[in-house]
């Protein structure tokens, strides 16, 4: 345990974890609405869907920072694990959709007769949660598999990654594709039988997020702490030389790559009930570059910076798009050119600069 | 003034009786009985019917003298300008015979066959002649005694119209056999000429489509390619081009040359572009070189940024480009396949480009240079090649001809912020696809995409289409990550 981090790092935590776990699902639940202490639903869905996007920044970091892999692929293994999870909830919807059939509303509207295949099982639970942890894990096993195989790296890999999610965009856009096409998911009632709009769900799947959030850290900083982790490392900053050393780099950055994908498949799924909608739009590429910002605004190669950076670009993206949304591109494209130019170690060098 | 023509025509012509119960139940029938009149009044083609049937059309009828007012519904006012538009099959001007007659062509009603027969009789033009032909026989087809339909069928067989495949197509199913297997004859007749002209059609489509491919990627073979910059605001390059040549078209409006203004818009297109990719070359990009992950992101955020800007200055909105009289329209180069101008002028638009840079890049200095710091930039540095104006001077070259990519694809979509968006990831695709370092790679990649694109697009739809091009180029690169056309090297880390 000690390994992981040390006593200031455990106490942050835990501060942290009493926030999420117990603080604010009080000021949640036990204020009243009036008091200036109560904590909207506004707020718990903003943090909650903020939380997520720090999942996928660890995600995106461990391949990033540690393994010099920039995925532009991300975007899609976050967009099929909130696939997976909102066929279950369009099920869930069951006759209570505005046609009243079994079938969700798109298909009726389509006017297909019954299921398609890919939705074979789709109103049990376990079998979605299955599938948000083997459709994108799966993906990036066998994507990755031939990409680092035939030893395509740098902007290559980024390249043919982001042509992937575009792919992938354009072919779930297709109403003939049968997941909802352009629309895609949208107008859940329920999960596990509990209705999904009350104070009561949210916060439980809020909790469960920051659970999430908190087993991904620890995960993280134990892999890059690890003989693995640093094995990692040294295949970013020089591949050819730990492949000479013996190591088959194919299978590490195979590894990392799809466990990757599967906890951005996770961080999906945990999303899409809290936001209440998944479409194609999801997966288009500049979602995808957008979690690279995220990482590199934090710093690169530091699991908490992903966090961070996750945090101050979502948080900032959420108060300019009202405040001014006329500007909100323009800071994110200066974000992105400032911190590449001025900030290659991100917030977290900057700190520790001061230090 | 259609009908003013064919009425002056008519009033020349030797006044006839005509039908006076026609005339008649046109001012007093109900609905059903004035289109039978309409009818036969249309069959008599000739003037004073064509006076009469003018006037019903604004809502009078003279019946003995005096002017009826009528009711003219919709029903009644398709049916009458119809029949006013087929009478122009007997004016004297060339241009109104043949318009009728293509219209007639596109699908007329069966009461126009004595009208079109009668009009057969005089025509002599090569054009309408067989039009009008086509029109008579697929008219027959329908209806009549069997040995009328066999024989319209069999005419309809020596045509190459995309309408008379159709049609028998339809009387290939006839209730009578004979029927049904003359139609067959002639179809199988029509389609093996119309093949070719869709198998000419596909390709013309193909290079197309490879030209417009080519053009977006040119210039990111030369800033990726030769220079190894990651530019992902390459299609915001293109974007400001189209919008550039947007602007010139508004100056031009307004005089006299508005045909000519893509003179200007080429250059300006090219210009513009060049200024801000070399702003951006001095300002971000330069800082960056030998971090490629690093200008990735950075030169997205640039992109970000000028399609904001482009929408603060323009609106979010699509704006118009609109053509040049002379690439508006297109020719007929075979049977059912009608070739747009514009398209044919990108497609040698596009060859000029590439010829340019050829030049450019092997008989100037500044290629002579360009070469030269790709090759071995230290190198080039010590023999005293300015390698950072190069580098700006490269990166304006390829920003240069993303505007002319953009001025190109002005004249054929819509032009909006988000343009270059939906071009980036086909131009990497197509620079990656040929292989990094050359531009003959960059050639032969547009191309085979063009025509994959384009004759997957013909099996499977447009958008099933890209997806199987994107995939395959995502195994091709795994398979072969050099890309179709190798430069040879020794590295490890290639």
């Amino acid at each position: 345990m000690s390994r992981l981090y040390g006593p200031k790092g455990w106490t942050l935590i835990g501060v942290l974890s009493f926030i999420v776990f117990v603080v604010f699902p009080v000021l949640s639940l036990k204020t009243s609405p009036d008091s200036s202490f109560h904590l909207s639903q506004y707020w718990v869905t903003l943090i909650g869907k903020v939380m997520c996007y720090a999942i996928v920044a660890i995600a995106m970091d461990l391949v990033w920072g540690y393994t010099g892999i920039l995925s532009l692929g991300h975007g899609l293994f976050f967009a099929l694990g909130g696939y997976a999870m909102g066929m279950y909830l369009m099920r869930q919807i069951g006759r209570e959709g505005q046609y009243q059939s079994d079938l969700p509303d798109f298909m009726v509207f389509l006017d297909w007769k019954e299921l398609p295949l890919a939705w074979w099982n789709s109103d049990q639970f376990w079998w979605c949660a299955l599938l948000v942890v083997l459709v994108p894990g799966l993906l990036a096993l066998v994507f990755g598999f031939f990409a680092f195989r035939s030893r395509v790296k740098g902007v290559y890999f980024s390249i043919i990654t982001q042509a992937l999610t575009f792919a992938a965009m354009l072919l779930f856009f297709r109403n003939a594709t049968g997941f909802g096409g352009n629309n895609g998911f949208t107008d859940f009632k329920r999960i596990l039988g509990l209705p999904i709009t009350t104070s009561e769900t949210r916060i439980m799947l809020f909790v469960q997020t920051g659970i999430f959030l908190i087993g991904t850290l620890l995960l993280a900083r134990w892999i890059v702490t690890s003989k693995f982790g640093r094995v990692l490392t040294a295949i970013r900053d020089a591949e050819t030389r730990v492949a000479f050393c013996g190591y088959n780099t194919v299978h590490y950055k195979l590894a990392i790559f799809t466990l990757s994908a599967v906890i951005c498949g996770i961080a999906g799924a945990l999303y899409v009930p809290q936001v209440g909608i998944i479409n194609p739009s999801e997966m288009s590429p500049a979602n995808s570059i957008e979690i690279a910002i995220w990482v590199a605004v934090g710093g690169r190669g530091t699991l908490t910076g992903a966090i961070l950076g996750a945090g101050l670009v979502n948080f900032g993206k959420s108060y300019f798009t009202q405040a001014f949304p006329e500007y909100w591109l323009y800071a994110l494209g200066l974000i992105f050119i400032l911190v590449t130019l001025f900030l290659p170690q991100g917030v977290m060098g900057l700190l520790k600069k001061k230090t | 003034m259609r009908i003013l023509l064919i009425l002056l025509f008519f009033a020349a012509a030797p006044v006839l009786a005509i039908d006076k119960g026609a005339v008649e139940k046109l001012a007093s029938g109900d609905n059903d009985e004035k289109i039978v009149a309409i009818a036969a009044l249309l069959a008599e083609g000739d003037p004073e019917a064509a006076a009469v049937l003018a006037k019903f059309a604004e809502g009078e009828v003279v019946v003995e003298g005096k002017v009826v007012e009528v009711v003219v519904n919709n029903r009644l006012r398709s049916a009458v300008t119809d029949a006013l538009a087929a009478l122009g099959l007997l004016s004297p001007e060339r241009a109104t015979r043949l318009e009728a007659a293509k219209a007639l062509a596109g699908g007329a009603d069966a009461v126009m066959l004595p009208l079109v027969k009668k009009a057969l009789e005089k025509e002599t033009d090569a054009d309408i002649k067989p039009l009008l032909e086509l029109t008579a026989a697929s008219m027959e087809m329908k209806g009549g005694d069997k040995a009328t339909r066999i024989a319209a069928i069999q005419r309809l067989g020596t045509s190459n119209s995309p309408n008379s495949r159709t049609l028998l197509s339809e009387a290939a199913t006839d209730a009578d056999e004979d029927i049904r297997i003359a139609a067959q004859k002639s179809l199988r007749e029509v389609q093996g000429k119309l093949a070719w002209g869709e198998r000419a059609g596909l390709l013309f489509a193909g290079i197309s489509l490879g030209s417009i491919l080519l053009l977006a990627a040119l210039g990111l073979a030369i800033t990726y390619g030769l220079m190894g910059v990651i530019n992902m605001a390459h299609g915001e390059l293109i974007m400001i081009g189209a919008y550039t040549t947007y602007v010139v078209q508004v100056l031009f409006r307004k005089t006299n040359y508005f045909d000519w203004y893509l003179l200007v818009a080429i250059p300006a297109s090219f210009v513009v572009a060049a200024a801000v990719g070399m702003i951006l070359e001095r300002v971000v990009i330069r800082w960056l070189y030998g971090r490629p992950l690093e200008t990735l992101l950075a030169t997205w955020g640039i992109s970000l940024m000028l399609i904001q800007s482009v929408r603060t200055i323009f609106g979010a909105a699509n704006v118009q480009v609109e053509n040049p009289a002379f690439m508006s329209g297109g020719f007929q180069a075979f049977a059912g396949v009608v070739l747009p101008w514009s398209r044919v002028v990108i497609i040698v638009f596009a060859a000029l480009v590439l010829f340019s840079i050829y030049l450019l890049l092997t008989k100037t200095r500044l290629g002579l240079f360009v070469r030269g710091v790709t090759q071995n930039r230290e190198m080039a540095a010590c023999v005293g090649v300015p390698t950072g104006s190069v580098d700006m001077w490269a990166f304006g070259l390829g920003s240069g001809i993303a505007g002319l990519a953009g001025c190109a694809l002005s004249q054929i979509g819509n032009v909006g912020p988000d343009l270059g968006q939906g071009y980036i990831v086909d131009s990497f695709m197509v620079v990656v696809f040929g292989g990094v370092g050359q531009l003959a790679g960059t050639v032969y990649a547009a191309l085979t995409l063009g025509f994959a694109n384009k004759f997957l697009e013909a099996m499977s739809g447009a958008v099933i289409a890209k997806i199987v091009v994107l995939v395959f180029i995502i195994f091709f690169i795994q398979r072969r990550p050099q890309g179709l056309f190798a430069v040879k090297g020794r590295a490890v880390e290639a």
